[in-house]
C-alpha cells in the first residue's frame, strides 16, 4: 500500500502542472464570487462556508477523472489487479494518494481564501477541521464514481452526474459546521456527523471501488 | 434441496420469464385501470373540500403516491441489483434496468406536482423543503443510473456497474435524507408546515387506491420493458427466433 | 499444473469459443494459435482470472483460481499487450515499483541486472517516455527476470521486438520451461522451444 502511495506521489511530482491546475481552479472559483455578488463584507461572510465548500468539491472532481484512467490506459491497473497483494489495499492506497495530492492542498489553502471572505480565526479553524474530515470523504466516494465510469464514453461528465448527488451530505455538514460556528451554535454536532460519515466511507467505499474496477477490467 | 434451487432458477432464466411476464401483463394493466378509476373517483367526487387548502389540495392524490413509488422503486431496484451481483443472474440486471425509467418518472411527477401544489399553498413554485430537496436528489440518482447504463456498451458490464451504483445509492439515500432534513431545520425553522391536520378518512382511501394504481402501473410497465430488453439482448438465441416467428 | 475445462467466452453478443479444455504441466508450454479475433487474448484473461468465464473453470494445482486468489497470483506473471509501464518514471523505478506492488522487495542490483540482460544498459535512468516501443516492451519483460513465478502467461510477447530480442526472449522462455516452469503464450511466430504444444482456437 505504501508502495502505491509512493508511486502516485512520484508521478504527481513529475507532473506538477495537473496538481497546480486544480489548486488554481479552487482559488479562481472562490475569488469570482465576490466579483459576482459584490464586496459587502456581511454578505460575503455569510456565503463564505458554502462557496469554499462548493469550490473544494468541484476542485476534487477535477482530479477524479485522472484517479484510475491513466493506469487503466497503460495497463498498470491490470497488473495491480493480478498482483499478489490484495487489490483492495492497492485501491485504498490510490485513494490516499489522490487525497494527498488533491485534497490536502485544498485544506491548507482554504484558510487563506477564507480571509478574503472576512472569516475570523475561530471560523477558519473550524473550516480547516471540516475540510480535513470532508476531503477524504470526497476522495473515497469519488473513487467509486471514477471506477464506475472507467473506460466509458463521456466518462468525465457522467462522473460528475454520478458523484455530485452523493456529495450532498458532505457539503451540508461541512459548510454547516462553519456556519453553525459563526452563528454561535457550536460546530461539534456537524463535525462529529462528518466524522461518522468518513468512518462509514472508509469501510465501504474501497470495497465498492474494488468491485467496480474488477468489472471495468473484465 | 438441489431440486428446489433448480426450480427457483427456472423462473430466473429469461426464456421462461418471457412468456410468464407476457401472461401477467394484461392482468396488471386491468388492475391499474380499476384502481385508477376508483381512486380518481374518490379523490375528485367523494373526498370533501379541504377547509384550509380548498380544491387545490386534490393534487396530493397524485403527488403523494408518486413520491412513495419513487422511493419504493429505488429500493426494489437496489434489491434486484444486489441479487444480480450475488447470484449473477441475468434477469436481475434486466429488471433493474426496466425499473429505472419508471422510478425516474415517478420522481419527476412528484417534483412537478409538488411545484403545482406549492404555488397556491406557499405562493411559490419551489421551496427548499427537506422532502422536495431529497426528492430532487433521488431524481438525480435515477438519472445517473440510467446514464451509466446507457454509456456502457456491453450489457453484462452495464448491469454490474449499474448494480454497484444502485447499492451505493441505496446506502446513501437515508444519509442524504437526514442531512437535508438537518440542513432544513437549521435554515428554515418551521416556516413551511405541510397541513398535516386531521386527514379525512375518505382522503386516506383515495390516496391508498391511487398508490395501488401507481403500483400496478409500475409493475405492468416494468414487465413490459423487461420483455423488450429480453428480446433485444437475446435476439440471437434460438428460442427468441421461435417466439418472434 | 494449470488445467481448464469447458471454457467458453461471450463477448457482446458473439460467442468467441466454447468447450475449451487445456492442461499445462511443469516443464511444458502451450502455444495458443488462432486468427485475429478468435479469442486468444480473451482466453488468456480468463486463465489469469481477470475475466470470469461464461462457462467452465480454471484450476491451479487442482483448486479453482477464484478460491485461491492471491496464492495463485503469487505464482503467476501475466504480461498483456499493454506496455504496463508509467511513462514518467525511469525504467529502474518502473521495475522496482512493480515489484513493490507485487509485495516483494527488489534491490537495485537485481533490478539493474534484469534490465541489463534485457539490453537496456545505459537507459535505466531515462524516463520511459523517451524510450522506443521495443525498449518499453523490454522494460516490461524484465519483470520475468525480476520476479520468480512458476507460470508465465504472455500475450504476444514478441510484438515490437527486434530479431536479437526475439531470440533472447525465446531463450529465456526455454530456460524457464527447462527448469520446470510453465508458460502459456500467444504468438503468430513459430518458436523452437522444447516441450511445446499447440492449441488452435
Amino acid at each position: 500500500m505504501l508502495a502505491i502511495i509512493r508511486r502516485d506521489l512520484l508521478i504527481a511530482a513529475r507532473r506538477k502542472s495537473e496538481v497546480l491546475t486544480a489548486l488554481f481552479f479552487f482559488v479562481i472559483v472562490t475569488s469570482l464570487f465576490p466579483l459576482g455578488i459584490g464586496p459587502e463584507p456581511t454578505l460575503l461572510k455569510k456565503i463564505a462556508p458554502g462557496v469554499l465548500w462548493v469550490a473544494a468539491l468541484l476542485a476534487t472532481m477535477l482530479g477524479l477523472t485522472r484517479m484510475f484512467a491513466p493506469d487503466h490506459a497503460d495497463g498498470t491497473l491490470e497488473q495491480m489487479a493480478l498482483a499478489p497483494t490484495p487489490f483492495g489495499l492497492l485501491v485504498a492506497g490510490k485513494v490516499v494518494a489522490h487525497w494527498l495530492v488533491s485534497g490536502l492542498p485544498l485544506v491548507l489553502l482554504a484558510p487563506v481564501l477564507g480571509i478574503q471572505f472576512d472569516l475570523d480565526a475561530g471560523a477558519l479553524g473550524i473550516l480547516v477541521v471540516a475540510l480535513l474530515l470532508g476531503t477524504p470523504l470526497l476522495s473515497l466516494v469519488g473513487a467509486i464514481g471514477a471506477a464506475l465510469t472507467l473506460g466509458v464514453r463521456g466518462g468525465g461528465v457522467l462522473l460528475s452526474l454520478l458523484v455530485l448527488p452523493l456529495y450532498v451530505p458532505a457539503l451540508i455538514f461541512g459548510a454547516g459546521a462553519v456556519e453553525a460556528h459563526i452563528s454561535g451554535l457550536g460546530a461539534g454536532g456537524h463535525l462529529s456527523l462528518l466524522a461518522a460519515l468518513l468512518a462509514l466511507a472508509v469501510f465501504f467505499a474501497p470495497w465498492a471501488t474494488t468491485a467496480a474496477l474488477r468489472i471495468a477490467l473484465e | 434441496m438441489n431440486n428446489k434451487i433448480i426450480n427457483w432458477f427456472k423462473f430466473a432464466s429469461p426464456q421462461s420469464f418471457y412468456p410468464l411476464a407476457g401472461r401477467m401483463i394484461p392482468w396488471f394493466w386491468a388492475l391499474t385501470a380499476i384502481f385508477t378509476v376508483a381512486g380518481l373517483w374518490i379523490s375528485f367526487f367523494v373526498a370533501p373540500t379541504d377547509a384550509q387548502q380548498g380544491e387545490g389540495y386534490r393534487i396530493i392524490f397524485i403527488h403523494v403516491p408518486a413520491s412513495w413509488m419513487s422511493m419504493f422503486i429505488y429500493l426494489v431496484l437496489a434489491f434486484w441489483a444486489g441479487l444480480g451481483l450475488a447470484l449473477n443472474t441475468r434477469l436481475s440486471g434486466m429488471m433493474a434496468q426496466a425499473l429505472a425509467p419508471t422510478g425516474a418518472l415517478m420522481a419527476f411527477l412528484s417534483l412537478w406536482t409538488g411545484a403545482f401544489w406549492g404555488k397556491p399553498m406557499w405562493g411559490t413554485w419551489w421551496v427548499w423543503d427537506a422532502r422536495l430537496t431529497s426528492e430532487l436528489i433521488l431524481f438525480f440518482l435515477y438519472i445517473g443510473f440510467i446514464a451509466l447504463q446507457a454509456a456502457i456498451d456491453d450489457p453484462r458490464r452495464a448491469d454490474k456497474a449499474g448494480a454497484i451504483l444502485a447499492l451505493v445509492g441505496a446506502v446513501n439515500i437515508p444519509i442524504i435524507y437526514f442531512s437535508v432534513k438537518w440542513w432544513n431545520t437549521l435554515h428554515q425553522g418551521s416556516s413551511v408546515n405541510l397541513a398535516k391536520s386531521s386527514m379525512a378518512q375518505t382522503m386516506l382511501w383515495g390516496m391508498l387506491l391511487m398508490a395501488l394504481a401507481f403500483w400496478m402501473y409500475a409493475i405492468a410497465v416494468a414487465l413490459t420493458r423487461a420483455r423488450a430488453i429480453i428480446l433485444e439482448r437475446e435476439r440471437h438465441t434460438e428460442w427468441i427466433k421461435e417466439v418472434v416467428r | 499444473m494449470l488445467t481448464a475445462t469447458g471454457l467458453s467466452c461471450i463477448r457482446g453478443e458473439r460467442r468467441l469459443f466454447s468447450g475449451i479444455g487445456l492442461a499445462v504441466a511443469p516443464g511444458e508450454w502451450l502455444h495458443l494459435q488462432g486468427e485475429n479475433g478468435a479469442g486468444k487474448t480473451s482466453l488468456l484473461r480468463i486463465l489469469v482470472g481477470l475475466t470470469p468465464a461464461a462457462e467452465g473453470e480454471v484450476r491451479w494445482k487442482g483448486e479453482s483460481i477464484g478460491a485461491l486468489g492471491e496464492e495463485f497470483r503469487r505464482e503467476m506473471v501475466y504480461l498483456g499487450h499493454h506496455a504496463a509501464v508509467k511513462e514518467d518514471l525511469t525504467a529502474l523505478e518502473n521495475l522496482q515499483i512493480s515489484a513493490a506492488l507485487d509485495g516483494s522487495d527488489l534491490a537495485e542490483r537485481g533490478a539493474l541486472a534484469a534490465l541489463f540482460r534485457m539490453g537496456l544498459k545505459g537507459r535505466e535512468e531515462l524516463p520511459v517516455r523517451v524510450l522506443s516501443q521495443g525498449q518499453k516492451r523490454r522494460v516490461l519483460l524484465a519483470r520475468l527476470l525480476a520476479r520468480k513465478a512458476a507460470l508465465w502467461v504472455l500475450d504476444e510477447p514478441f510484438t515490437a521486438l527486434d530479431v536479437k530480442a526475439v531470440q533472447m526472449l525465446s531463450g529465456l522462455i526455454g530456460e524457464h520451461v527447462a527448469a520446470g516452469g510453465m508458460a502459456v503464450l500467444t504468438s503468430h511466430q513459430s518458436m523452437p522451444i522444447a516441450g511445446g504444444r499447440v492449441l488452435q482456437l
